[in-house]
């Protein structure tokens, strides 16, 4: 009743091409983003910032990536750990060696940087495929990893290797360093990812899109009609390691503040993206937040309710919730391969027929 | 249904996430400790020990000087992200923690920079950024008893010793197998810069994480014959490199192990082969101590244990009590300087900062020579940074220390702390304090 | 040139260790398109279950290696009925991920039932170097790792013999070969994707045994599957024999790369090396060396 299209009549091919042509989600973004813009910051703390907020706006953005990737390219890659981590250390770079640069130019350029490491490491994709890919994808995951451990420049030559951010402001505000203010990270995050995925949403619509989709769907199909594989397939690696690459940027730099190449960005990062954009849903952009939001929250909502809730000591309850997360996501699998983001769907066609099915 | 899951699990995560308001002068002491995760063999003992020695205190003392500790875990599975999390879950409750200790020299590092503005010391003993001794830049980081970059002196100065001097030195070769990691690099700079003054040559071979495989590495160590072998390995590592080390027959006795590659968990997997196998030390091994018994007298006939009963005593076991030690001291000379038994963090860093326990306090405490006398100031809070070395005897399975405390060359290590902490400070608008 | 026999010889014995994992992976792909990402969990699981049976229980060896085999069947047997049964017919990538929950909820459970110490692994398998190698030639090998070649190769003589000679192993051909056509005869894959878990599952347990003896039992052993991984891309996902020759060159390009590059770029290069060189290959044979060829049609 509340939720439907009946009496929108669209009168432009511009209003029909509206990325949500129907009003009620219109609104409903407009007042979520809102709501998460102006009601959110007042009641962030410390707590909410670094464990909930900043994670899961940043793997969002890093999910986006490997959506475009995975599930609208169909290109398999366990290469988003070491992606990010090249983000990282290019903002690290910049940071140091350019103090006065704009951090927002700062976190793009670390995007453009990523996207053409990912592109160079996207090559083997025009021969290789599936288990396959994502396997020789690992190469690039050890190897930059490495690479950041071995070649002391990416490091300003420390005695360690380790990369501290320092403080930087965006129109007077701090936003990384230690100083900086929960609301004012969360904000800059939150303005940063909705940017990007609006652009994503967009992007997949359109021509770079469809392409996409058609040599997921079948290469060899795709390439009959006249898609390159070349062209499209490094499109998309390219793409989605700029969004991976300014993910490994905010996580590096607003949100922990320090890194360390194969403890930040270790191949478990790989298989966490990974998770979130299948459990969120392959090929929707909406599903990569879902899965973040998932993958992020569900650990600390078990541990909290276990440790806190029924009090139990804090191994117990990390051994119970490293079980009961294999057993969700086998359990979501089960139930819905399609991820939360068909969940969704399904909801609103409910929705739509709502209170009267029949 | 975004909104809504968002706003239930935020909800949830509140309530849940409240801190348990704490009665008046109640000590908040998180413990990140990793129970769980490739190196929980290692984070168990510690983190046992560390919790023992606290239950202890409330047992038989009321806590310190009869305010309650209130030792909150957390487990961070030696995981970067998850111990942010568990920072910032822990900084508050129940009014303020006093005092961090990290446990993990990523999460250190990515605390040094909050510690100042939470206010919240950390302890990172033993481990983390070196260069935090440096005092005047890193006012709320404590790195006492001694750091990676003295213990890589000592080491060279055993060395000298069993080679008859260190101008012998010359023309010798060492190797260091490091785990190819930020830990793992630490005593490059300082045997490098030593190797320049000494003569003595420097191979360096590194280790990928985990570490299962080291065929390569001690092919190597085979062919090129090193006179000695330095090891900073961690975790599975350290078990592997004792076996392969056996393997090719290194000789035991010129194989020596960070404190973190020290452990019975490392040479137990071994077996006979070990024997002989030394390793850093800057606390005593053994339960032969009058705090022990106390607390197994307490502790563990009260059925408070965190551990098993014979497992007191291991070689992290006993660091992990030592770490207690020294930060509930710590937090007593907090309670004299500020004469209040409601403490801050704040008030915690002035007790780290003017802490000293000698023999006699040691004695006091139950642990007559266990290790050695400290004091910590403004500029230097790394402390005496002695280090000894310890043997393992395969066959009794026991630790025992056979070398004395050395001194670290501080005119060697000094400069690399000067130089480090500076460029930290210049790279984040960092202006030294001043001391004097 | 001693040097250089010694490094080929523990390459190759390496590649031959790497391989016991590989071949976990292979049979499992090869008769239900799963690639199981939880078999190094599953070496790991099947070590600490033997272990705890002989620390906790006091079983000698062989019971305990008996007793270890039955908890595999039995994991064979309730993986299947809680997850693949429910997974027929998903997409690879979608049984790829339920296999990694598999292996959270086997990490999580190995570690609460037995906990996360070191545990050392003794069911008599010689230790330390071959002395009379070393005495007589000064030629360096692993007495273990002997022992697993032999392991090794008689594994793969058994699972030969299973695959070509018996009832089941025929079922499982076929299986592999197209489901539907199997399923038609009458074969049933349930049945089969139990045989084929439980036969992995001792495979991992093959796996955990050596691997747990070299290093002691405790959870880094569930991280060789990242080293049995370009063995497997380089083999291909469907060959035994092709995890064997795979492993093969692996450990040997591994060794050699790490003593005479890794001299030169600072070390530590054996882990993206493997890779590198499986990539290589893949160039070549996007497939793998033995697997089968992929026709595409539209």
């Amino acid at each position: 009743m509340l939720y439907r299209e009946a009496g929108q009549f669209k009168t432009s091919y511009q209003a029909d091409q509206a990325i949500f042509p129907i009003l009620q989600d219109r609104w409903f973004v407009v007042t979520f983003l809102l709501a998460a813009l102006a009601v959110v910051p007042l009641l962030i703390n410390d707590y909410f910032a670094n464990a909930v907020f900043l994670p899961f706006l940043i793997y969002a953005l890093a999910a986006i990536g490997l959506n475009i990737l995975t599930g609208y390219c169909g290109q398999l890659s366990l290469g988003t750990g070491a992606f990010m981590a090249v983000g990282a250390y290019a903002s690290y770079k910049m940071m140091t060696a350019f103090p006065d640069l704009s951090i927002i130019v700062v976190f793009v350029l670390s995007g453009v940087i990523t996207a053409a490491v990912g592109m160079l490491f996207g090559l083997p994709s025009l021969r290789i495929k599936g288990f396959y890919l994502a396997v020789a994808t690992l190469a690039a995951q050890f190897f930059i990893i490495w690479l950041f451990y071995k070649v002391p420049w990416f490091f300003n030559y420390n005695a360690t290797g380790q990369i501290s951010a320092p403080p930087r402001e965006v129109f007077g505000i701090l936003v990384t360093g230690p100083r900086a203010e929960p609301a004012a990270t969360y904000i800059f995050t939150l303005v940063f990812v909705a940017v990007f995925a609006y652009f994503a949403k967009n992007l997949v619509r359109g021509r770079a899109g469809r392409s996409w989709m058609a040599i997921r769907d079948m290469d060899i199909a795709a390439e009959l009609i006249g898609i390159r594989p070349l062209t499209t397939k490094l499109l998309a690696f390219g793409i989605s390691s700029f969004y991976v690459g300014m993910a490994g940027a905010l996580m590096f730099a607003v949100w922990l503040g320090a890194a360390e190449s194969g403890e930040t960005f270790g191949i478990d990062q790989s298989f966490l993206v990974l998770f979130m954009i299948i459990i969120g849903g392959l090929g929707s952009i909406l599903g990569s937040f879902l899965g973040a939001a998932f993958m992020v929250l569900m650990p600390i909502l078990l541990k909290q309710s276990m440790v806190d809730g029924l009090g139990l000591a804090a191994v117990t309850a990390k051994h119970i919730e490293i079980i009961l997360m294999g057993c969700l996501i086998i359990f979501f699998l089960i139930v819905e391969p399609h991820g939360f983001a068909r969940l969704w769907q399904i909801a609103k066609e409910k929705l739509r027929l709502w209170p009267f099915p029949h | 249904m975004t909104f809504k899951r968002l706003t239930q699990g935020l909800v949830a995560a509140a309530v849940l996430a409240a801190p348990v308001m704490a009665s008046a002068a109640e000590l908040t002491i998180p413990s990140m400790v990793y129970r769980t995760g490739p190196y929980a063999p290692n984070g168990i003992p510690f983190a046992n020990g560390y919790a023992d020695y606290f239950t202890l205190l409330n047992e038989r003392d009321g806590g310190i000087e009869g305010a309650k500790i209130n030792l909150i875990e957390c487990e961070t599975a030696y995981n970067t992200k998850q111990g942010v999390e568990c920072y910032e879950n822990v900084k508050n409750a129940g009014g303020g923690a006093l005092v961090v200790q990290p446990l993990s020299t990523g999460i250190t590092y990515q605390l040094i920079p909050k510690a100042a503005v939470d206010k919240i010391p950390i302890f990172s003993m033993g481990y983390g950024r070196t260069s935090a001794a440096n005092g005047r830049i890193f006012p709320w980081v404590f790195n006492f008893p001694a750091t990676y970059w003295s213990q890589a002196t000592a080491f060279i100065q055993y060395i000298g010793d069993q080679e008859g001097g260190m101008d012998k030195l010359k023309g010798k070769k060492v190797a260091l197998v490091y785990h190819n990691s930020a830990y793992g690099k630490e005593p490059i700079r300082t045997l490098e810069s030593l190797s320049e003054k000494l003569g003595y040559e420097l191979m360096l071979l590194p280790v990928d994480h985990p570490g299962q495989e080291q065929k390569a590495t001690w092919l190597q160590v085979r062919r090129e014959r090193p006179d000695w072998v330095l090891m900073w390995g961690w975790g599975v590592m350290n078990q592997v490199a004792i076996k392969e080390a056996a393997s090719i027959r290194y000789p035991m006795d010129h194989f020596i192990g960070v404190w973190w590659s020290g452990s019975e968990n490392d040479v137990l997997p071994a077996g006979e082969a070990a024997d002989g196998y030394l390793s850093g030390a800057f606390h005593a091994p053994g339960d032969g101590f009058p705090a022990h018994d106390a607390i197994k007298h307490y502790v563990y006939d009260a059925g408070k244990g965190a551990g098993e009963r014979d497992r007191i005593g291991e070689v992290l076991y006993n660091r992990g009590l030592v770490a207690a030690m020294w930060t509930s001291e710590a937090i007593r000379n907090a309670m004299q300087i500020h004469k209040t038994k409601n403490l801050n963090g704040t008030m915690v860093r002035d007790g780290f900062e003017a802490l000293k326990v000698d023999e006699t306090r040691l004695t006091e405490l139950g642990l007559p020579g266990f290790t050695y006398p400290i004091e910590i100031t403004c500029e230097n809070h790394e402390g005496p940074g002695k280090v000894a070395l310890q043997r393992w005897d395969a066959k009794a399975k026991t630790w025992s220390v056979v070398s004395k405390f050395y001194d670290p060359l501080r005119d060697t290590t000094g400069p690399l702390i000067e130089e480090d902490s500076e460029a930290y400070a210049k790279e984040n608008n960092i202006t030294p304090r001043n001391c004097s | 040139m001693m040097f250089f026999l010694e490094i080929v010889i523990s390459g190759l014995t390496t590649g031959v260790m790497y391989s016991l994992v590989a071949i976990g992976f292979v049979l499992i792909f090869k008769a239900s398109g799963v690639f199981n990402f939880a078999q190094g969990v599953l070496a790991l699981f099947a070590a600490l279950t033997l272990v705890g049976l002989m620390e906790k229980f006091g079983l000698p060896a062989w019971l305990a290696i008996i007793g270890t085999i039955a908890v595999m069947i039995a994991l064979a047997w309730a993986i299947e009925y809680f997850v693949l049964r429910h997974l027929v017919n998903q997409e690879h990538i979608i049984l790829f991920m339920s296999t990694l929950g598999l292996a959270y909820v086997l990490e999580g459970a190995g570690d609460i039932l037995w906990g996360s110490d070191v545990k050392v692994l003794d069911i008599g398998l010689p230790q330390g170097a071959s002395d009379w190698l070393l005495d007589s030639y000064g030629l360096y090998v692993e007495k273990l790792e002997i022992v697993a070649a032999v392991v090794a190769t008689a594994l793969v003589v058994v699972l030969a013999v299973f695959f070509q000679r018996t009832r089941i192993g025929r079922a499982l051909r076929a299986v592999a070969d197209d489901h539907q056509a199997a399923l038609s005869i009458g074969i049933s894959l349930r049945t089969i994707w139990i045989i084929v878990w439980s036969v992995s599952g001792i495979v991992a347990l093959v796996a955990g045994i050596m691997w747990g003896s070299k290093s002691g039992v405790q959870f880094s052993l569930s991280l060789i599957a990242l080293k049995a991984l370009p063995v497997l891309i380089l083999g291909g996902f469907t060959s035994i024999p092709g995890a064997i020759i795979g492993g093969l060159i692996i450990g040997v390009g591994e060794k050699l790369a790490e003593v005479y590059l890794g001299s030169m770029v600072g070390g530590a290069i054996e882990n993206w090396f493997a890779y590198m060189l499986a990539l290589a290959f893949l160039m070549f044979r996007p497939q793998g060396l033995f697997g089968e060829k992929i026709i595409e049609r539209v």
